[in-house]
């Protein structure tokens, strides 16, 4: 196969996965590392860094969308920053150390258990008053409804703080947005509101992978070839299910694109155990 | 607490907004160009994307990549687009940092510093 062939077939792959990671939410980057690496023999490091600027993409074209609808804690994305670029950057570093095959393990397991995370239900606690770190940092807004702005109060913000730094090094280490942590570190240990912790969580998503690409860009783990049709491939396939998502919220749709996102985390880890990248 | 001072939140939203799809945009059309310039030099060579080697350091550091793009290599101008893609969320807490400091809030002036600081040691190839 020559360039043009490859890179053609790369791109159709790459759009697929980004509608595929955009109508299950788990973003595009989880679904394009094993699609390259599984289907196209692609090494491991290599598709790591085309997802990560493909996730810079897709997370920087969806904020400009989200912007407007003024849910975004710009505080709390930017202190719990902090945690996520530190981690990020000891993950990517730890990626030229860690085994490739080990590297593959782990990405079989955080897929799955996003997965998972993505379809548990969203469990709120009682309103609690506020908390000394979260007044300490002036974390406590307000999120727009239709009866005008309801104030909410950040819990646990320590928790979350140790999450994002999980989250970074997952980031940096997998080639991936991290999205499904971020969201349990917004959502469930600090209890923001669910819109406040899905945009705030794709406005650090960008931030994150742009620090960890820094670090593989340095590298000389991104390879332009590859990357290109993988970023236009991924950003297009994630606009068109945006839009698909507004047109059809279809549980049963939902339920394929999880078996199949089942399917390749199974391949990744059993392809890692086996010593196979 | 608001924007009040200076700058409202809509405007900076806006600003915001223009800025990410600007740099998306122009991010892509770079790749998409340098994409068609080293298929139609490169297309019916033998991509090896199998073995890992490294980038050699003309697509790996900033001034290597701006040298080669000015060159016209393809290659270059899809690493020119990639770093303006690693550029957006940096510039966008760039940004940031300046609202914070437009709004007097110095506390997170100082946070939003150190990611950014964080972010430029990366890009520039100073953590690795």
């Amino acid at each position: 196969m020559n360039v043009v062939e490859l890179s053609g077939l790369i791109g159709v792959a790459s759009i697929f996965a980004g509608l595929l990671g955009s109508l299950t939410g788990l973003g595009g980057g989880v679904v394009i590392i094993p699609v390259l690496t599984l289907a196209f023999g692609v090494d491991l490091r290599y598709a790591i860094g085309a997802s990560l600027v493909s996730v810079i993409a897709t997370s920087s074209g969806a904020a400009a969308a989200y912007i407007k609808e003024g849910y975004i804690n710009l505080r709390i994305g930017m202190l719990l920053e902090v945690a996520t670029t530190l981690g990020a950057i000891a993950g990517a570093s730890l990626a030229a150390i860690v085994p490739v095959n080990a590297i593959a393990i782990v990405f079989g397991v955080v897929l799955l258990y996003s997965a998972y995370l993505s379809h548990r239900p969203h469990v709120k606690g009682e309103p609690a008053a506020p908390e000394r770190w979260a007044l300490r940092f002036r974390l406590d807004s307000a999120v727009p409804t239709l009866d005008g702005p309801r104030p909410y109060h950040v819990r646990r913000l320590h928790i979350g703080f140790g999450l994002m730094g999980l989250a970074g090094a997952l980031s940096g280490l997998l080639g991936i947005g991290s999205g499904a942590v971020k969201v349990l570190a917004l959502d469930q240990a600090m209890q923001l509101p669910f819109k406040v912790s899905t945009t705030t969580s794709n406005f650090m998503i960008g931030v994150t992978a742009a620090a960890s690409a820094g670090v593989y860009l340095s590298r000389g783990y991104i390879d332009p070839g590859l990357a290109m049709p993988v970023t236009l491939g991924v950003l297009l396939g994630s606009l068109l299910g945006a839009r698909l998502l507004v047109a059809t919220s279809s549980r049963r749709l939902r339920v394929v694109f999880s078996a199949v996102v089942f399917v390749l985390a199974v391949q990744m880890a059993y392809g890692g155990v086996m010593g196979r990248f | 607490m608001s924007a009040s001072e200076g700058w409202s939140d809509a405007r900076v939203e806006t600003a915001v907004a223009v800025l990410l799809r600007l740099g998306v945009g122009v991010a892509s059309t770079l790749v998409a160009f340098g994409g068609a310039v080293y298929v139609a030099r490169h297309g019916a060579e033998a991509p090896r994307y199998g073995a890992f080697r490294g980038e050699p350091m003309e697509l790996t550091t900033v001034a290597g990549i701006l040298h080669g793009a000015r060159a016209g290599s393809g290659r270059a101008l899809i690493q020119l687009g990639l770093l303006t893609l690693i550029a957006t969320p940096i510039a966008r807490v760039a940004f940031s940092l300046l609202t914070f400091a437009l709004q007097r809030d110095w506390m997170y002036v100082i946070v939003t510093f150190i990611v950014l600081s964080l972010l430029l040691l990366s890009v520039t190839g100073h953590l690795s």
